[in-house]
This record gives structure tokens, sequence and C-alpha cells, in this order.
């Protein structure tokens, strides 16, 4: 109940300050956010395995986040930059998938 | 039956095995969607707190993201070359314009010019319509001139001494003459006497005493009479008296219809 207030206050922060995002900060953003929420997702579908722990919580979510701006960083060090985010993009996005479909079993039991 | 698939090894390890309480199901092992309920009761735990934290940072950073991709979506993704092209575009396209710019200022400027020549043009023309209005009787004039009273018995002064004095008068600079405030003296003035002893002046009959309204240096105009066997000299022969009265002010008030020309033709000059 108080992450989702959490979610709720981020939103409306973000929505009434409209932040702009800075110029160094902007190739990292999405793909953190993504990441992020892999994280969020897994620990959805870890609480309803009954194997939630905040502290994992925690390292994953931000662990997700460093990661995946490293590797970002790293393409376009490299000059792959475009493509090394599309991979990791496609590979968390399979990550949430098969995180939600853990939670639909977990809720609908299909 | 609830499937359960294997938790994330490197996310959840099976020995981070969770502290919160977990409510019972029927069948002494929580369901998922009783975990889920009990997640949504009102509880102050560390780990609602964090994800709380957590999921706001997730929530503002979403939310700053998708600020960000409305305010410059028109070029997100495009590639070097079709930023190039564009940029292209746009300096041909301000080229263009600062052409056309400097192309409207000329024409502007030209116009400007132009109509303050058809102003001065304007103005000579008119001042020259005056003057020439003014010189050939078609308009009312007034300034600094002398009055000229001719006191003569009828048949004494005549054309002869009149024409003699408006010659001299015009010789002295007079810029228009009126007789008996009836008619106008122009060039085309033409003069005879009449069978009573008057004058008829344009086809006006006058009688004397002649009153001369002239226009001109008071000065000059009055000497130009004044000299040796001259007008006043002339009409004194013959028995009459000129008296000459200098003014800051002589109106010539009659006009005449300018004439057409009938014959002549201006020359172009070209």
């Amino acid at each position: 109940m108080i992450g989702v207030l959490g979610l709720l206050a981020g939103v409306l922060l973000g929505l009434f300050l409209r932040p702009d995002v800075p110029f160094w900060l902007e190739p990292y953003l999405p793909i953190a956010v993504v990441a992020a929420l892999d994280a969020v997702f897994g620990a959805l579908r870890a609480y309803l395995d009954g194997i939630f722990d905040d502290k994992v919580f925690v390292v994953s979510f931000v662990s997700n986040v460093l990661i995946a701006a490293v590797i970002v960083y790293l393409g376009d060090q490299l000059g792959v930059g475009g493509q090394l985010s599309t991979g990791v993009i496609v590979v968390l996005g399979i990550r949430i998938f098969s995180n939600v479909a853990a939670i639909r079993r977990h809720l609908f039991h299909a | 039956m609830t499937s359960r698939p294997q938790p994330h090894p490197e996310e959840h390890p099976p020995e981070a095995v969770a502290p919160v309480r977990p409510p019972t199901g029927a069948d002494g092992a929580p369901t998922g969607r009783e975990r889920l309920r009990h997640a949504f009761r009102w509880r102050w735990s560390r780990g609602q707190a964090v994800a709380a934290v957590l999921l706001g940072v997730l929530g503002f950073a979403a939310v700053a993201q998708v600020n960000a991709t409305d305010q410059d979506d028109v070029f997100q993704g495009a590639r070097q070359a079709d930023l190039i092209a564009l940029i292209n575009t746009l300096s041909l396209a301000t080229d263009r314009a600062e052409a056309e710019l400097t192309e409207l200022r000329a024409t502007r400027d030209s116009l400007r010019t132009d109509a303050e020549a058809t102003r001065t043009a304007l103005a000579v023309a008119r001042q020259q319509a005056e003057q020439l209005g003014i010189l050939s009787g078609t308009l009312p004039a007034v300034g600094p001139g002398i009055r000229i009273t001719v006191e003569a018995r009828p048949g004494t002064v005549g054309t002869d001494q009149l024409l003699n004095g408006l010659q001299e008068l015009r010789n002295a600079g007079a810029e228009a003459v009126e007789i008996n405030d009836a008619v106008r003296v122009v060039a085309q003035t033409g003069m005879s006497d009449d069978a009573e002893g008057g004058l008829v002046v344009d086809g006006v009959a006058l009688a004397p005493p002649y009153v001369l309204d002239v226009i001109g240096d008071p000065g000059t105009l009055e000497s130009a009479l004044g000299f040796d066997s001259g007008f006043t000299d002339e009409v004194e022969q013959v028995g009459g008296g000129v008296s000459v009265e200098q003014l800051d002010q002589v109106e010539v008030g009659t006009t005449r219809e300018p004439v057409p020309t009938e014959f002549s033709e201006p020359v172009d000059e070209e």
C-alpha cells in the first residue's frame, strides 16, 4: 500500500515539477527506467512467491539501473550505443513479460 | 493448483526468503491473492517504506523521461543523414528568406524615395501653378504694392497713357495689376478708348478716376512712374493728376478665366 502511494507521489512530483532531464543523463534514463520496472516486477513476483526481501529488492533495483546505464555507456563509447540499448530493452522486456506471467499465474491461476 | 515458478536465482536468492509474515491460506500455505490482499493492508514496515521510496524514484524518473520525450520527439531517433538534410533545408530556407528580405527592403526604400520625389515634384508644381496663376490672373493675389489713382476728365487720359504706364509698371516688376477693382490686367489684356471718353478694358467699360492696384516692390514701382516724361508727366500733360500710395497690403481680388490656347502646344522636352 505504501509502495503504491510512493509510486503515486513520484508521478505527481514529476508532473508538478516538470523536471528537465540533464543532457548527460538523456541516453541512460529510458534504459534505467525500464531496468527499474524489471526490478519492480521481479519484486512483486517474489512477494507473491513469499520470498520477498527488501534488501534484495533494493540491491536488485539499484544494480539493475546501474548495469543498464553502464551497458549503454559502454555501447556509446564503442559506437554501438543504439544497438546495445535495443538489446538491453529486449532482454529487460522479456524478463518483465516472464515476471508478469508468473504474477498472473499467482493471481488468476491461469 | 497454484503454479509456483522458481524465483529468480540472481535477484531473489532462496536464502532471502520473505521475512514478511505470510498469512496462512486455507491449506496452510498462503496463496498469491492472499499475499496481495495482505500487502494492501495498511501496515508500516521497512519493506513497504523501501519499496515506496524506490517506486517513487521510478515514477519520478518515468514521468521526467516521458516529458523529455514529448519535448523533442521530432528529432528523436532521426539518423545523422536525415538531420544533415534537415539542417541544409533549413539553411536554404533561411537564405531564401534573407534574399527576399533584402529585395523587399530595396523595394520599400525605392518606393519611399519615389514617394518623396513625387511629393517634392507635387510641391514644386503646386508652387509653380500658384505663381503662374497670379501672373496669368487666374488666382486672386495679395501682397505689398502701390495704389495709383489717376484723376482726369473724361476723354483726356486714355489708352496711350495707360498702356505706357502699364508697360513701365511691368518693367518695374509688377506681378499683379487690377484697374478699378473690376479688371485684372494680364498679358492678353486688350484696351481701347470708347466714345464717352472712357476706357474699355477686356470688354469692361471703365470711367475715370482710374484706380490701379499693383503688387510688387512699392519703391521700385513708384519710381517707375515718376521719371521724366513718364506716366505721371504724360497724365499731367493732358490735364490729369496722379497720386501714388505705397501700401503694405494690396489686394488684387479680380480673376479671369484662363484662355485655352488654340494654336500653340507645349514642346515636349525629351
